[in-house]
């Protein structure tokens, strides 16, 4: 029942919604809502599919992804922090505009609806760290996934530092406490938020690559199905502290990891399906009632 | 309005480029748009549409009037449908057709509520907690029609058909049941305590809260409401035809995200909203007629939906920091 493979195929589900969280996490930090993670995320497993199938490489495919996620940030950027619109409604907008436009270009671009899939897709291969994948378990467990699911590991340990060892970190959860007193130091509030917003698109890119070309080699329609919400919960989760985060998006891929298992001893799948929510949501209660309490001792 | 005329204006450009980046004709798509939205054919189905549409979007406005924003229409409204069947299965006649109704709006009211004492009670947002709880709704009304509800004769996961005493088999009953709701809502937002305490909410929490409007009691009040009506748009379609639930007839259709989108852009106003919704719903289905006349995708209405909403967002942000300029 739990063993080490329950463990890595927990890895490779979790790491899209990590680097999507990850984004969330810098945003917040810097005093923006991005509830856009989903949407910028399916558009980015898009442009990865794409970039991969017409160029043949799938690291102009990732390149693709990381750009194209960035660009379609830009949406929430001007909207947000230049023309000052509402983040909540801007999100659920361009998650919704991530829907409609990839299903209306998997149809003009690929001709098909649906699905698009083909054997000559260039995907993510695995990788086999030496020296690991000879330690057993450990190594069933943290060898033979894709680049980038330990590219997001060290994107953790990289917002840590940034955030806590780095000027701009400094400045940056400056905006997000007290915007007009990190304003009157002189800190540009602006181009702070873009460099936020911007860096999660290109985040949120790697989430759609990982998604499209990692964990499977296709691309469908809304085929986020609510990672990008997941993780803007995992943010909730962790405070926005990058370690924090990390340990939320553990906790929903080991959830969906499990389920998938119990699925095997004939649960029905409609039940483990739910368990990821279920999960996060009690995992929820219990941390905001903790918070509760200290606040009430103190 | 004049903002809102000159939005949509730049939606629908935006949406003629990306028309004619893809080797169309954006004045015959657009037209085939609006012929078949409001043709002798279209009208119908555009009305059909519109009923669950303007429903949701009217739902989903009740909490946002408040600054409140339900995100878990989609769980209440399949819970509303799932109920209604179930009942509508086992209590036959007329009886059984208002306890149809009853049983759905019961359901999706105290699911919203689950997510409103949520909030209050253990101070997670409402916005997490109606959206999270929206997906063990949806895989549990899935459950249902799979295995202890399912037709037994059929290979789909669908359920049995309600008997034909219990049916709404015209348009009309669900039309004038929402109809009537939309209205209730609009007097209830403009006349009455009510009405005005959501208001008051919605501009400034802090303020109402000082002005003594109980802000847990009020968020329990307007989800239920929110939940209530979802779940009674979940008990009209399924009373309609085909009479019976299957499995995502009503997700896929996208009732919840177009009605949010257009509660949204109404700024939560009852008519406002009602106006955005026919708007959208009629968009929606003429892009059904477009895909079969000219070959474009339909999905090209929803990417007009979002743009349309995306600028507005940004053009009325841009006017209230004109307004009053930090």
């Amino acid at each position: 029942m739990i063993d080490a493979a329950l463990f890595s195929s927990a890895l490779g589900a979790l790491t899209p919604i990590l680097f999507a969280a990850l984004a969330g996490a810098l945003c917040q930090r810097a005093g923006v809502f991005n509830i856009s993670l989903e949407g910028t995320m399916l558009v980015g497993a898009f442009a990865g599919v794409a970039g991969s199938w017409y160029t043949g490489s799938v690291w102009l495919g990732v390149l693709i992804a990381v750009l194209t996620g960035t660009a379609y940030s830009l949406i929430l950027a001007v909207g947000h922090v230049s023309f000052g619109g509402d983040a909540i409604v801007l999100g659920v907008a361009i998650n919704l505009l991530a829907v409609g436009l990839t299903s209306f270009l998997i149809r003009t671009v690929f001709g098909t609806r649906g699905t698009f899939s083909d054997p000559a897709l260039q995907g993510l291969d695995a990788v086999h760290l030496p020296l690991v994948r000879d330690i057993p378990f450990v190594g069933t467990v943290l060898s033979g996934h894709s680049v980038l699911v330990y590219l997001s590991w060290l994107a953790v340990v990289a917002l840590a530092v940034l955030l806590y060892r780095h000027p701009w970190g400094l400045r940056l959860r400056g905006i997000g406490e007290r915007e007009d007193a990190a304003a009157s130091l002189g800190v540009s509030v602006t181009r702070y938020r873009y460099g936020v917003i911007l860096a999660g698109g290109a985040l949120c890119g790697l989430a759609g690559a990982q998604l499209a070309l990692g964990n499977v080699t296709l691309f469908s329609e809304n085929m986020t199905a609510g990672r990008g919400w997941i993780a803007v919960v995992a943010v909730m989760l962790g405070r926005a502290l990058p370690y924090g985060v990390f340990a939320a998006a553990v906790l929903f891929g080991l959830a969906e990891a499990f389920g998938f298992r119990l699925q095997g001893v004939g649960l029905p799948q409609q039940a483990t399906d739910a368990a990821p929510y279920v999960v996060t949501l009690l995992a929820l209660f219990i941390s905001s009632a903790r918070i509760r309490r200290t606040r009430e001792s103190t | 309005m004049k903002t809102v005329a000159v939005t949509l204006l730049a939606a629908l450009a935006l949406g003629a480029i990306l028309l004619a980046a893809t080797g169309a004709n954006p004045l015959e798509a657009y037209q085939a748009i609006v012929t078949g939205a409001f043709g002798p054919d279209g009208f119908q189905d555009t009305l059909a549409y519109a009923v669950p549409v303007v429903g949701m979007a009217t739902a989903l406005a009740i909490p946002l009037r408040a600054g409140m924003v339900n995100l878990g229409g989609e769980g209440q409204l399949v819970l509303g449908a799932i109920s209604a069947i179930a009942v509508g299965l086992h209590v036959p006649g007329p009886l059984g057709l208002v306890a149809a109704l009853v049983a759905g709006v019961l359901a999706g009211a105290l699911y919203a509520s689950i997510a409103a004492v949520c909030e209050t009670r253990l101070g997670v947002p409402l916005l997490v907690t109606t959206l999270l709880l929206s997906y063990p709704a949806m895989s549990f009304a899935a459950y249902l029609v799979r295995f202890p509800m399912r037709d037994e004769g059929s290979s789909l996961p669908q359920s049995d058909q309600l008997p034909a005493d219990v049916r709404f088999t015209e348009l009309a009953p669900g039309l004038f049941l929402i109809a009537a709701v939309v209205v209730v809502y609009a007097v209830v937002d403009a006349r009455t305590p009510a009405g005005f305490e959501t208001r008051v909410t919605g501009w400034g929490p802090r303020f109402a809260q000082y002005a003594g409007i109980d802000r847990p009691a009020l968020t329990v009040r307007l989800l239920a409401c929110s939940g209530g009506l979802a779940g009674l748009v979940g008990a009209v379609v399924a009373l309609g035809f085909p009479y019976r639930f299957i499995d995502g007839a009503l997700i896929t259709p996208q009732y919840t995200w177009i009605g949010l989108l257009a509660a949204l852009l109404a700024a939560a106003n009852p008519l406002g909203t009602l106006v955005a919704a026919v708007f959208f719903a009629a968009l929606t289905s003429g892009g059904f007629a477009m895909e079969r006349e000219t070959q474009v995708p339909r999905e090209l209405t929803a990417v007009l939906q979002a743009v349309l909403i995306i600028f507005l967002a940004a053009a009325t942000g841009l006017l209230r920091k004109r307004r009053n300029p930090a």
